[in-house]
């Protein structure tokens, strides 16, 4: 589904960010990106969103190059995935209800699904009560639990997920994780960027280990060595 | 696509109602641009009814030579009135034009006895020519400039009451003129204030608009918005400037009406109520939407 060939990302400064990453991801895979912090995870996941444009190299999703996706259908290709941001990025003049039915709504989909799906997510995540709260006004770990919502609500394809746990105490990372596994067994692309152990080791899926932009290990039920 | 639009106009009250502030102030400039588009509105009304009330007073005056008899007088008025647009003529003899001043100034004794120490009438017997239409008091002048009238007119008044008359036209085109000017300048800071309010809070929200794109808004949920939050200021900005003019009106009719009577400007309001909510609203919506759509611009090139 994913394929990542050659890439090369050099920031400004001559900042070299990934250096010549290749690797393929395949449909509902469940694939996690470890490296020290600065070894290049959110790069990668900025690439494959579009956010950044590779300085060499190409990145093929379903087959298509996304460099070559015009700014018309750049926000088509975004909504099938759904993206949980390290820094969370929720819409801060929107409730949290609101940032959860924001994609659904972009998509067209109808009033009475997308109120039965926001308080069904609003549940799982546990947030039921802070709906009509502003981003601003949720301590780290709901605004972490907020933008996973956000993510999932509307069912994309593929998974990113930049150190979602981030915030999260032992007792509701065991539940992330536990949902991201569920949505993974429904059918879902997911890919997680942590630097996690614990979360890594008792998942036993593959992981990409990388170190100074650089893939060092690819190991399928991989452990987590950095 | 309907419910898209539904959901740009939902956004698009949302950001209207939660940030009052700003929009606010926006609304507050915009209502005095709109007063000022529709106080030219309703100033042509004054305008009119003044001139159409001067235009009846005007009228031509000629004065006749001492010693012109009246039958001579009357045949000039029989010939004046073939003149097909001269509406009435009307005689005013020596003891009339007498009586009439004395009328006019009987409270002035200084006048009254230097009068009568003059021991004559000292008038001049006069026709008063009103015109169908002021355009043609040239026209009726010139025939009374005519050779054979020479020996018995002694002069033709006009020009003094035509002059009252031009000025006016004068003053009320200038004041649509600088009116107009005015409103546009007005307009312009409209459209600046605006714009940099709605850049203001653009600017809050650019990071937001940032993150929209990313979970893959278009440009139009973007900029939609937006548009939506300019045309809701631009009617809330007309919708107020109706009320206060309403309310002006109701309360300052009477004083209007006892100033210059039978001027209801109350009465002209309600009556174009629609043409002039319609010319305060297409003000209203124009400007709001001019300025937030500029705003966005420099925005959406994320
Ligand atoms: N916009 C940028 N401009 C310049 N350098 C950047 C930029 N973004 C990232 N970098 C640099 O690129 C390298 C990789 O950054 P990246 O954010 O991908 O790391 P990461 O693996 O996600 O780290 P962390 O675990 O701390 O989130 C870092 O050295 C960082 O300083
Ligand atoms: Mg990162």
């Amino acid at each position: 589904m994913i394929k990542f060939q050659n890439i090369t990302k050099v920031y400004p400064q001559n900042i070299i960010a990934i250096n010549n990453v290749s690797f393929d991801i395949k449909e509902k895979e469940f694939v996690c990106i470890v490296g020290r912090s600065g070894a290049g995870k959110t790069t990668l996941l900025k690439l494959l969103l579009a956010i950044e444009q590779p300085t060499r190299g190409k990145i093929f999703f379903e087959g298509k190059d996304i460099s070559k996706i015009n700014s018309r259908n750049l926000p088509k290709f975004r909504r099938k995935i759904g993206a949980i941001f390290q820094d969370y990025k929720l819409l801060p003049s929107k409730t949290v209800y609101e940032n959860i039915a924001y994609v659904m709504e972009l998509m067209g989909r109808s009033d009475r699904e997308i109120a039965r799906e926001t308080l069904q997510i609003l549940e799982i995540v546990e947030l039921e009560n802070r709906s009509h709260n502003f981003p601003n006004q949720l301590s780290g770990g709901e605004q972490q639990r907020a933008a996973i919502a956000r993510a999932i609500a509307h069912r994309p394809q593929l998974i990113l997920a930049d150190e979602p746990t981030g915030n999260l105490d032992p007792y509701h990372t065991q539940d992330i994780i536990r949902l991201l596994k569920k949505i993974h067994k429904l059918g879902t692309t997911v890919i997680l960027a942590t630097h996690h152990g614990e979360i890594i080791d008792s998942l036993k899926e593959r992981v990409v280990t990388l170190e100074q932009g650089e893939i060092i290990r690819d190991e399928e039920k991989g452990r987590f060595i950095i | 696509m309907f419910t898209s639009l539904k959901r740009i106009f939902h956004f698009g009250w949302i950001n209207f109602s939660r940030n009052p502030g700003p929009n606010l102030a926006v609304i507050f400039v915009l209502v005095i641009v709109i007063s000022l588009v529709t106080s030219l509105y309703l100033f042509q009304r004054p305008a009119k009814f003044l001139i159409e009330a001067i235009q009846k007073k005007v009228d031509v005056s000629v004065y006749f030579k001492e010693n012109s008899s009246e039958e001579e007088i009357f045949k000039i008025s029989q010939q004046i009135s073939k003149i097909p647009e001269v509406k009435s003529t009307e005689y005013i003899s020596k003891a009339e034009a007498l009586e009439k001043f004395t009328e006019r100034h009987k409270e002035d004794p200084v006048l009254m006895e230097s009068l009568e120490e003059l021991g004559i009438n000292p008038f001049l017997a006069s026709l008063s020519i009103k015109a169908l239409d002021t355009s043609s008091y040239e026209g009726i002048i010139s025939f009374l400039e005519k050779e054979e009238f020479k020996p018995l007119v002694e002069k033709i008044d006009y020009y003094q009451k035509k002059s009252v008359l031009q000025k006016l036209l004068f003053i009320n085109y200038q004041v649509n003129k600088f009116g107009i000017i005015f409103s546009i300048f007005l307009a312009a800071i409209a459209i600046l204030v605006g714009f940099s309010q709605i850049q203001l809070s653009l600017y809050n929200s650019k990071q937001e608009i940032g993150t929209m794109r990313l979970v893959g808004a278009s440009n139009f949920f973007i900029r939609g918005p937006f548009i939506v939050q300019g045309i809701i200021i631009g009617i809330f900005a007309a919708l107020i400037t109706a009320l206060i003019f309403g309310g002006a009106l109701f309360l300052l009719n009477p004083k209007i009406e006892s100033f210059v009577p039978g001027l209801n400007l109350l009465g002209f309001f309600t009556g174009h109520i629609f043409v002039i909510l319609l010319i305060q609203i297409i003000t209203g919506v124009s400007i709001g939407v001019l300025a937030s759509s500029i705003a966005i611009r420099k925005y959406l090139k994320v």
